[in-house]
């Protein structure tokens, strides 16, 4: 095949200056468009604002579709629990009938505290969940790693903020709008969290790698202390995160670095809890809340390392 | 007819709406680039750059149908659904326009297999340079490792789409 035709237009002199104009128009936006990534090198939030619209047109689609598609990530557990379903059906059942007594139990139980904690005048309030939402969707073409929260400015969700869900966290987050919110998720290679070992707490910080695992360094000096198996929980130091929320396990062990995987899998989790940053648990508390009772109890939390 | 795809023939004297020939384009390259509004949380960048592989097929089926500077505003909807920094996608895709229709017409000869070379080099470009931006803008450690992958399968995608884009041709040229 030849190749296609010219795009020269010949001795037309308008047709000529509008090509050369076209040119101009693409060199210079190009320009513009390197001008804006090197605005974003200093500020990287900074144009946030121009992401409302779309973030906000397509939230009802992507909810939508989240409705629709829900469990789909899930499809092989599905399958799996087709395999002996009978035999399984079966034990689940004597289980049921076994654990029928015991919830009775433990509702009298909980009655019963409650009725204590009472008498005691004790409030177990926790203040620092906000809201719980649900991821719809994410930077999937992007080497970035953020995913979309069906919840934002409206809702009181604001930047910093962490993202967790009940297996462990999830993030933080990075942008919002009136209506979504964007989480920078754990495994971005942007996201740095002050980690601890879980039974002795050793320090160490997680920074993302990008494909879903995250690496691991140890603060102190010497010989890498991790192991594959090592349960990691933030320690809440920097104020952003809440101690003791499961990060990752540590799966394998190279020189100074150790491999981890987040125990919370963003595909899978059904829905995520924004929390209020630590920091602001601690030191600024809601005036509406008993800022009595919470202040001093999440601060000795903050200070003493828990034991072994 | 024997081709059940034939049966959408123009009618003597009727033209396709100015709409329709300009409208589905960019149309479909927004949709494109709109994929990542799928509620599919990625754990790694695998999704392939739909957006930039319909701009690619249509400017290499159509070599008339755009100017260089339909990478701005094609860009910039990217960049704003892709979540890489705003200005990326828009240079990149600009840049690589521009190289095209630079490298156009000192081929002599043309069939699928350059088009398709010609493609691969424009992805790579785009990917590389993206991961480059979102180094440099926050990004932490993002190694080109990450989205080889990515490259791969979105250059082996390429055939498809372009076919796929074709037929959407063929539908619009049509009134």
């Amino acid at each position: 095949m030849a190749r296609p035709p010219s795009r020269r237009p010949g001795h037309n002199r308008k047709a000529q200056y509008s090509l050369f104009a076209s040119y101009v128009v693409a060199m210079t936006g190009a320009a513009v468009g390197l001008l804006l990534v090197g605005v974003a090198m200093f500020d990287p939030t900074g144009f946030a604002a121009i992401r409302v619209a779309t973030a906000e047109v397509t939230r009802p689609a992507s909810v939508t579709m989240k409705n629709m598609v829900s469990g789909v990530s899930s499809i092989d557990e599905v399958l799996a629990a087709y395999w002996r379903a009978g035999s399984q059906n079966v034990g689940l059942r004597r289980q049921v009938e076994a654990d029928r007594n015991r919830i009775i139990e433990a509702k009298a139980v909980a009655q019963e505290n409650a009725r204590l904690k009472k008498l005691l005048k004790l409030v177990d309030e926790d203040s620092s969940d906000l809201l719980t939402a649900r991821l719809i969707a994410s930077s999937s073409s992007s080497s970035r790693r953020l995913a979309r929260l069906n919840a934002g400015r409206w809702q009181g969700v604001r930047p910093g903020m962490p993202v967790r869900a009940p297996e462990g966290l999830i993030g933080r987050i990075h942008i919002t709008t009136p209506n979504t919110a964007e989480v920078l998720l754990l495994t971005d290679t942007s996201n740095i969290v002050p980690v601890r070992r879980a039974n002795d707490s050793v320090p160490a910080i997680s920074t993302g790698l990008g494909d879903g695992t995250v690496e691991i360094r140890a603060l102190a000096a010497g010989r890498n202390p991790f192991k594959p198996g090592d349960l990691l929980v933030t320690s809440g130091i920097g104020g952003i995160y809440q101690p003791n929320i499961p990060v990752a396990v540590v799966v394998r062990v190279a020189g100074e670095i150790a491999y981890g995987v987040p125990l919370a899998n963003p595909s899978k989790v059904d829905a995520v809890v924004v929390e209020r940053s630590f920091e602001e648990v601690v030191t600024r508390p809601d005036p509406s809340a008993q800022a009595g009772v919470i202040g001093p109890e999440a601060g000795n939390a903050a200070v003493s390392s828990p034991g072994p | 007819m024997i081709d059940p795809h034939l049966q959408h023939v123009p009618r003597l004297g009727r033209h396709p709406s100015r709409w329709r020939l300009a409208g589905v384009p960019v149309i479909t390259v927004m949709l494109g680039s709109a994929t990542t509004a799928l509620p599919v949380i990625a754990q790694s960048p695998v999704m392939p750059p739909f957006g930039l592989l319909l701009l690619l097929s249509w400017r290499l089926l159509r070599p008339e149908l755009w100017r260089t500077w339909i990478g701005l505003p094609l860009g910039l909807f990217d960049d704003l659904m892709s979540g890489q920094p705003i200005g990326s996608a828009m240079f990149l895709w600009t840049v690589m326009l521009i190289g095209i229709d630079a490298v156009e017409h000192r081929m002599v000869w043309r069939s699928y297999r350059q088009d398709w070379l010609i493609a691969s080099v424009g992805i790579i470009f785009c990917i590389a340079g993206g991961v480059l931006f979102a180094r440099i803008t926050g990004g932490g450690g993002v190694t080109l490792k990450l989205v080889v992958p990515q490259m791969l399968w979105t250059i082996l995608l390429f055939p498809f789409v372009v076919r796929q884009c074709a037929r959407v041709d063929r539908w619009r040229v049509m009134a």
